[in-house]
């Protein structure tokens, strides 16, 4: 570590804000206030989830977006645009169909115009340090996830960057692929033939941030903000079955689950919030993945208390995934979280216990007491003679505190949900709320 | 809370809403308008009145509705002719191994060429009426309509999902329920598409072909097209600025009313598991949706046609083991029958023409087809070198990228002939070669597909590419050729390909214009077939469609097909 300090400072971000303006001129705030330093030999990683804001804090560092606030110094100089020196690896690869391995791989240097034998010569150090050799002139199409992603390593490499930047780079690919990437990588790192000085590095897999980096940035949402930084000492190769490193694992799930400081939506909204916002922004949930769920917890060997990391390992989940289902619970009070573990309410064993019908009226009531939307979905159905209402007004009104596709997803789940419980129906074609005859009755309290 | 066990859809509302007023009134008027200009249908052509075109701007919504519905029939015969031809060769092996070949020739004609032999058939069918000409106008419509339709309705029954058929056998549907429970819903969405497209062509051919002169018969069918014919008789500029006008209209009116709301509507047909991006409701079936009238119609002609689809008609499809020998005979035996009638066709024809045309007609019309081959592809060229970097710089800039495509479409689909005078005056008045300048006219109608394709593939050039682009710095000549233009080239292809044979068709109308009494005239195989058809020479005419078939039918073959496959293999993202 102190070596680190004493090290030449690549890049560094003050007061860092983005922000997309909306057409009725309030604006959303995706990162606000983040600052960072990056010095030369270190591997950081920004872990968060999705929507935290992450990867526009790469894209900043990349030049492909403008900061809306703060400043972004690149080697002591202000950064505008893409600079020479900064390479990015793709989480959907990003390789031209039409270009052979070693044409795709050629292009930057192209770019910079290197002279032709200056630039095979180089371009053939980098295919053959990623262990691309003998693929030269087979095109994209041709090649698997793990061989393709080495294809955009190699691109990266080639120019010979100070800071290489990854974007989720082994999300696309299926386990084992991953894991042989990301140690082929680590290896190349740790015996110092990666021609780059430093690396940061964008994923949402917490076990993977703590077998590659050396400082990690744990990002909040809404908006992102980096929330915590820890540093990862454990010397490389890592070994992900020792127990401090499961330990270490296990803290970064209790901070990232824990109800503070982090503000999770959407159940942690501060109370000034909900006056102005009534309604949150809802995630894609089925009923089948929630109930799915809930009967997995409920069930040996968890018994209605669940370790997250366990869960998330033995349904191969990532945090990602696996958050989103528990918060939702937790909205709905069938679940709770806490200390990074998952627990089942009285209501949610009720609920997996109980047969269809009973499931039904349990998740009708749970849906009008928590979710403020459907409430007053149904209410206004209620009071209409022809209960009908246009889903285009309750769009408008979630755009006013989120992005239109998040209101969309929004009302995507809601009506997933109510068909469910038979509260009200949804017409596609008149994009109408509306209410059936056999929809339940709703006995006012 | 009594009342709210009222199912949804009957909504109780006493008073009928203002949209049904306004709907009923409109049905009206449309009934009545449609009635009048039907009955002079039938009338005799040598009345008096028949054949007068007025000049008046008053008289034009007269012959737009004329003309729309001249559109309408054709459109509805190509339908019927989809349902028939397509199905049968779908079913049929043995149809298939005759229809698709022939139906890929038909795509292949020239349409305007086919005028020469309907008029003469039509008008030899309704001798001395108006009816004649009527249908044997809207046969050419329906002949640049009918071909694409079939082709699409063929493919989609060909490529049902196995699965769907599986399970159509399962639940014991016959035949009959099974084609329109499961085969016609597949095959909506790829058969709206094409009528939309085939309809550009549709507008063209129509504009030409109401003011038919075959040999001596001199037909005037009242229409925008006759407008324009008579206007550019009488040397009058101001009366094709109101056709130009109103044929905008025309255009404006069918896609918003007819084409927006069915693309809309056949989304829903759409074997997709993934919700795609919902799109707007066009405002026209928003409206339809909120009048309870036609709601309520569309749920009667809904329940008749349910009714229909459920007959029991047809066997119920059980698994057969099929008998190889037996169909394996029978194959040979068909295919023989099919080689003698070929033969006997071919000793017809040549015995029937060897008196009419020498060899030497034959070489002369090849040299012709090579001068308008030559025309074809620099215009292809010079609206790839305009329309290529202008698709590409609007596409990547999505508020340009819908509007630009809105309006090539539209382009494409306005009858590029009603343009033909302005350029017919500048080459006559600065006295230009016709040779060359008459050749724009060509790609004028056609251009817009290079631009439309274009456009559409820059604008889907994915993100993640455009922040590699910049991320490598890369610019100028290696962005254009190592980036943009291998990624559009698969969109700009099917563009041009489109374009090519669309430039093809309007050789015919482009080569051989007139102004008043002046009349330039190109020299080419599009010209030759235009005199021919003046003339009334069967033979010449039949000999330049074959030879312009041969053209196109090869060119496809030798240039357009290899570099689909070669753009589909390597290029497509």
């Amino acid at each position: 570590m102190k070596l680190n300090e004493n090290q030449e400072t690549l890049l560094q971000i003050k007061n860092c804000q983005k922000s997309y303006k909306k057409d009725n001129s309030s604006e959303l705030v995706v990162l606000d206030n983040v600052n960072l330093t990056l010095k030369k030999g270190e591997i950081v990683g920004l872990l968060g989830r999705s929507g935290s804001g992450k990867s526009t804090l790469l894209r900043i560092i990349a030049g492909l977006t403008p900061p809306s606030k703060g400043k972004v110094t690149w080697k002591n100089q202000l950064l505008s645009g893409p600079a020479k020196g900064i390479a990015m690896v793709f989480q959907s690869f990003a390789l031209f169909p039409w270009l052979t391995v070693q044409d795709n791989v050629q292009l930057g240097l192209e770019a910079k115009n290197t002279p032709h034998d200056q630039m095979e010569k180089l371009s053939e150090e980098a295919i053959d340090l990623i262990g691309l050799g003998g693929y030269e002139k087979a095109y994209p199409k041709e090649l698997s996830g793990g061989m393709r992603q080495r294809v955009g390593l190699a691109r990266a490499l080639v120019v010979h960057p100070d800071l290489l930047l990854m974007d989720e780079p082994f999300s696309a690919l299926d386990v084992l692929t991953a894991e042989n990437l990301r140690t082929d990588l680590i290896e190349l790192w740790v015996e110092k033939k990666l021609p780059v000085k430093s690396i940061l590095i964008v994923t949402h897999s917490i076990e993977e941030a703590v077998l590659m980096c050396d400082r990690l940035l744990i990002f909040s949402t809404n908006p992102g903000t980096i929330a915590h930084e820890l540093k990862v000492t454990f010397p490389h190769p890592r070994n992900r079955e020792d127990p401090a490193f499961r330990q270490f694992v296990d803290r970064i799930y209790i901070l990232m689950t824990h109800r503070n400081p982090i503000k999770v939506d959407p159940n942690n909204i501060d109370i000034e919030q909900t006056l102005t916002n009534n309604y949150v922004a809802l995630p894609k949930m089925s009923m089948n993945l929630m109930i799915g769920m809930m009967e997995t917890l409920y069930a040996e060997p968890y018994c209605g208390r669940a370790d997250l990391p366990q869960l998330a390992k033995s349904l191969q989940m990532e945090l990602d995934d696996l958050l989103p289902i528990g918060e939702t619970l937790q909205l709905l009070e069938f679940a709770d979280m806490a200390e990074g573990d998952i627990i089942l309410t009285e209501l949610g064993k009720k609920l997996v216990n109980s047969e269809l019908d009973v499931r039904k009226d349990i998740f009708m009531k749970s849906l009008i007491k928590n979710i403020p939307l459907i409430r007053s979905i149904r209410s206004i159905l209620d009071e209409r003679t022809n209960h009908r209402a246009s889903a285009e007004r309750f769009r408008d009104e979630l755009t006013d505190n989120m992005s239109p596709n998040a209101a969309r997803q929004t009302l995507s789940t809601i009506i997933g949900w109510v068909r469910y419980a038979e509260l009200f129906d949804f017409d596609e074609e008149s994009e109408q709320f509306f209410l059936d005859e056999d929809d339940k009755k709703i006995e006012k309290d | 809370m009594k009342k709210q066990n009222i199912p949804a859809n009957v909504t109780v509302q006493i008073k009928p809403n203002i949209f049904d007023v306004i709907t009923i009134i409109c049905l009206i008027t449309l009934g009545v308008s449609i009635a009048t200009a039907t009955r002079h249908v039938l009338q005799p052509l040598n009345m008096p009145n028949a054949q007068l075109i007025h000049l008046d701007a008053l008289y034009l919504p007269g012959y737009a509705l004329r003309t729309t519905l001249r559109m309408f029939a054709a459109l509805f015969a190509s339908l019927i002719f989809t349902f028939g031809y397509a199905v049968l060769a779908a079913k049929s092996r043995k149809a298939e191994m005759l229809l698709i070949p022939v139906l890929d020739i038909l795509q292949s004609v020239p349409i305007l060429g086919f005028l020469t032999f309907t008029v003469v058939f039509f008008m030899g069918l309704f001798s001395g009426r108006i009816l004649g000409a009527e249908l044997a106008a809207i046969f050419t419509i329906f002949t640049s309509q009918a071909w694409n339709m079939a082709f699409s309705m063929y493919q989609s029954l060909k490529t049902v999902p196995e699965d769907m058929k599986e399970t159509a056998r399962c639940f014991g549907l016959t035949g009959w329920q099974c084609f329109w429970k499961l085969e016609v819903p597949f095959a909506i969405p790829g058969l709206i598409w094409n009528m939309m497209m085939s309809m550009s062509g549709g507008w063209f051919m129509i504009v030409y072909s109401e003011t038919i002169t075959v040999g001596n018969t001199n037909i005037v069918l009242p229409g925008i097209g006759s407008y324009v014919g008579i206007a550019i008789e009488q040397r009058n500029l101001t009366a094709i600025f109101y056709a130009i006008g109103a044929m905008l209209l025309v255009i404006l009116a069918y896609d918003q009313l007819l084409f927006r709301p069915l693309i809309a509507w056949s989304a829903k047909f759409r074997f997709e598991t993934t919700q795609s991006e919902t799109e707007t409701t066009p405002w026209f079936l928003k409206l339809i949706h909120k009048t309870d009238f036609i709601r309520w119609v569309t749920e009667y002609i809904n329940k008749f046609f349910h009714k229909i689809a459920n007959l029991p008609l047809g066997k119920r499809k059980i698994i057969t083991i099929p008998k190889i020998v037996s169909t394996k005979t029978s194959d040979y035996i068909y295919i023989g029958i099919l080689c003698c009638l070929g033969i006997v066709a071919v000793i017809y024809v040549y015995y029937s023409i060897h008196n009419q045309l020498t060899f030497n007609d034959i070489l002369y019309v090849c040299w012709l087809g090579f001068l308008t081959l030559l025309r074809v592809v620099s215009m292809i060229i010079l609206a790839s070198i305009i329309w290529i970097p202008a698709g590409i710089w609007l596409g990547l800039r999505p508020g340009w990228a819908k509007r630009t495509q809105v309006i090539a479409q539209f382009m494409a689909a306005f009858p590029a002939n009603l343009f033909f005078p302005f350029f017919v005056v500048g080459i006559v008045h600065f006295n230009l070669s016709s040779n060359i300048w008459l050749t724009l006219l060509m790609i004028l109608g056609t251009q817009w597909y290079i631009l439309f394709n274009v456009v559409g593939g820059a604008s889907n050039f994915p993100g993640d590419l455009r922040e590699v682009v910049k991320n490598l710095h890369i610019n100028g000549k290696l962005w254009w050729f190592k980036v943009m233009i291998p990624a559009i080239f698969p969109y700009y292809i099917t563009g041009a390909l489109t374009a090519c044979g669309g430039a093809w068709n309007a050789s015919i109308a482009a080569e051989l214009a007139s102004w008043g009494k002046t009349t330039l005239v190109a020299k080419g195989l599009g010209s030759y077939i235009a005199l021919a058809t003046k003339q009334g020479d069967t033979f010449k005419v039949g000999l330049g469609m074959v030879a312009m078939s041969a053209f196109v039918i090869l060119f496809n073959r030798i240039v357009w097909h290899p570099l689909y496959n070669f753009a589909q293999r390597r290029l497509s993202l």
